[in-house]
């Protein structure tokens, strides 16, 4: 039976392979499209480098989720790291960003469907986004 | 993971896998820059085609590699990005600027031949 | 169902989306004590069941063979979800059936009759059992329901679902085929864009677009926009997302037709028109393609 909800630890680069490739898997079990299951990947991989790069530890969360008449995926992304001091600036960018810079959270918000962020300085972060199965 | 590099002529042609860590990044371009240096390469395509997910990091260390290896007088070329891959990318802003790509191995190797025909 | 007295109820909760049945202990051994009658009846209910699917003429693009093989994993799945008090096995099977069946033609109404069918014949199983005893019967059925009834809900909306992802299916081929990306000549592709473009549909032309150059080889394509009336920052963004990917694939972008209004569109959202490789009309950009054909070097962006 397929698993409807994974949890991925993340310390290292190792675990970021790790979750996204969960994060593929979950995506084709639910019946997403190919393109889909790497955009859902993708973000996974940015979400989790995130923990890795600015809290060192952290946790990825991957679950199924439903709808009124629709199913997705819900990922979770937290830490107990030192957290964002300025989410609104963390947000903020052009479209024509290289995307080297930063968090990469705007990239992350244009690959899902729904995204929520909540941070303060010094007591973590938790990023959800959520991706609808069309 | 060992990444295998062949040399072609005056190229190299290096084939990136799926899964690759950072870490695996990192020997990459410490190794494929040795190798330009010791074939005295002209040019180097960095086959990833088999990468099913690029991300920031994945596309800024192909952007150093190709800095660095044009440094040392050499020209790089991406081939192989999926269009799925293509896709998510452009999603997050990766765009791989002042990095040469082609679709594939002969492509590359068609742009690399061209591209020392005109500066010869 | 026959009417009874409405008695105490037993604290089962029903839930329609995710999460196992609330039961207090006494109904979950009640249920034990169920699950046992109908495994122990399995071959003599299933065949009554089938009967009743004939007799109500359901599944008619089925054959008996084929009703009888699918039955049989419905019962046992029916079962086990009954036994378990979970749904994700059932609920896994109920779309690989879908999946199978749709193609066939079976409908909603079917799907939904044929397990309300199996509800019954199961409850007045229980009637027969236990006619003796009312308050047990009463007790059985206050656990029995509750489960029958999300068993036949967790079906017909895994079927429902399945039959809405064949249409949008079906619906996404029918667009793919009525805007063509055309390869006009070797490594050239062209893909006119016609008409209103919303998200959803700017999405699947540049994944249309990308599949084609990488089927076609295409070194340039040509996008030409002369058809679309106006664009919103939206789907301007996804024309320079479409270029930009394209370049990584290896292929060049010139975008054709562009109105005054869709160029401003596009300073406004930051684009640097200098950048993107555009021409008035298609057929300078054909022109303007082929030139490029003859050198074989796809230049990189320029660096910032």
């Amino acid at each position: 039976m397929p698993a409807e909800e994974v949890e991925v630890a993340i310390s290292s680069d190792l675990d970021i392979v790790l979750a996204r490739q969960k994060g593929r898997a979950m995506a084709i079990e639910l019946g997403f499209s190919s393109g889909d299951a790497t955009l859902i990947a993708t973000a996974i991989s940015e979400l989790a480098r995130n923990i890795v790069s600015y809290a060192r530890t952290g946790r990825v969360l991957l679950k199924w989720i439903q709808g009124s008449s629709r199913v997705g995926i819900l990922i979770v992304a937290s830490d107990e790291g030192p957290g964002i001091s300025d989410v609104q600036q963390a947000l903020r960018d052009g479209f024509s960003t290289s995307g080297s810079l930063g968090l990469g959270l705007p990239g992350v918000r244009r690959l899902m469907d729904e995204f929520g962020i909540a941070s303060k300085s010094g007591e973590g972060t938790t990023v959800k986004v959520k991706k609808w199965r069309l | 993971m060992e990444v295998p590099i062949l040399k072609q002529g005056a190229f190299l042609i290096a084939t990136f896998q799926a899964a690759l860590s950072d870490a695996d990044l990192n020997h990459l371009r410490i190794g494929l820059v040795q190798q330009v240096v010791r074939f005295r390469s002209r040019g180097v395509i960095v086959d990833v085609t088999a990468m099913d997910v690029m991300d920031s990091f994945a596309s800024r260390t192909l952007r150093e590699i190709a800095h660095i290896i044009r440094l040392r007088g050499a020209e790089t070329v991406i081939v192989g990005i999926q269009p799925e891959v293509a896709f998510a990318m452009v999603q997050l802003g990766l765009t791989l600027e002042g990095v040469a790509t082609a679709l594939d191995l002969e492509e590359g190797l068609a742009y690399l031949n061209e591209k020392f025909k005109t500066t010869n | 169902m026959a009417k009874r007295e409405s008695g105490s109820q037993d604290s089962a909760t029903q839930n329609s989306g995710g999460g196992a049945l609330a039961h207090t202990e006494a109904s979950s051994e009640l249920l034990r004590e169920l699950v046992a009658h109908l495994r122990q009846h399995r071959t003599q209910l299933r065949e009554e069941w089938v009967s009743r699917i004939t007799e109500t003429r359901l599944l008619t693009a089925m054959t008996k063979e084929e009703i009888f093989a699918e039955a049989t994993s419905v019962y046992d799945s029916y079962v086990e979800a009954l036994e378990t008090e979970t749904f994700e096995a059932l609920q896994a099977y109920a779309r690989n059936l879908s999946e199978r069946i749709i193609p066939r033609g079976v409908e909603t109404h079917e799907v939904v009759g044929i397990v309300l069918l199996l509800r019954d014949v199961l409850a007045r199983s229980l009637f027969a059992k236990y006619q003796t005893d009312f308050k047990k019967l009463n007790r059985i059925l206050d656990a029995y329901e509750p489960a029958a009834n999300r068993i036949a809900n967790t079906v017909a909306i895994s079927f429902v679902q399945e039959r809405e992802r064949v249409i949008r299916q079906q619906q996404e081929a029918i667009r793919e085929l009525s805007t063509p990306v055309l390869q006009v000549r070797e490594r050239l592709l062209i893909l006119p864009i016609i008409g209103v473009i919303d998200p959803q549909r700017a999405r699947q032309l540049t994944e249309q677009l990308l599949r084609g150059i990488r089927t076609n080889r295409a070194k340039v394509v040509v996008i030409d926009i002369t058809g679309v009336a106006a664009m919103d920052a939206t789907v301007a963004n996804h024309l320079v997302q479409t270029v930009e990917a394209s370049r990584l694939l290896g292929a060049t972008v010139i975008v054709t037709g562009l109105s005054p209004e869709i160029a401003q569109t596009l300073v406004t959202i930051g684009v640097d028109l200098g950048k993107m490789n555009t021409v008035g009309d298609l057929q300078g950009g054909i022109e303007q393609a082929e030139r490029l054909l003859g050198y074989k070097v796809v230049p990189s962006a320029e660096p910032r």
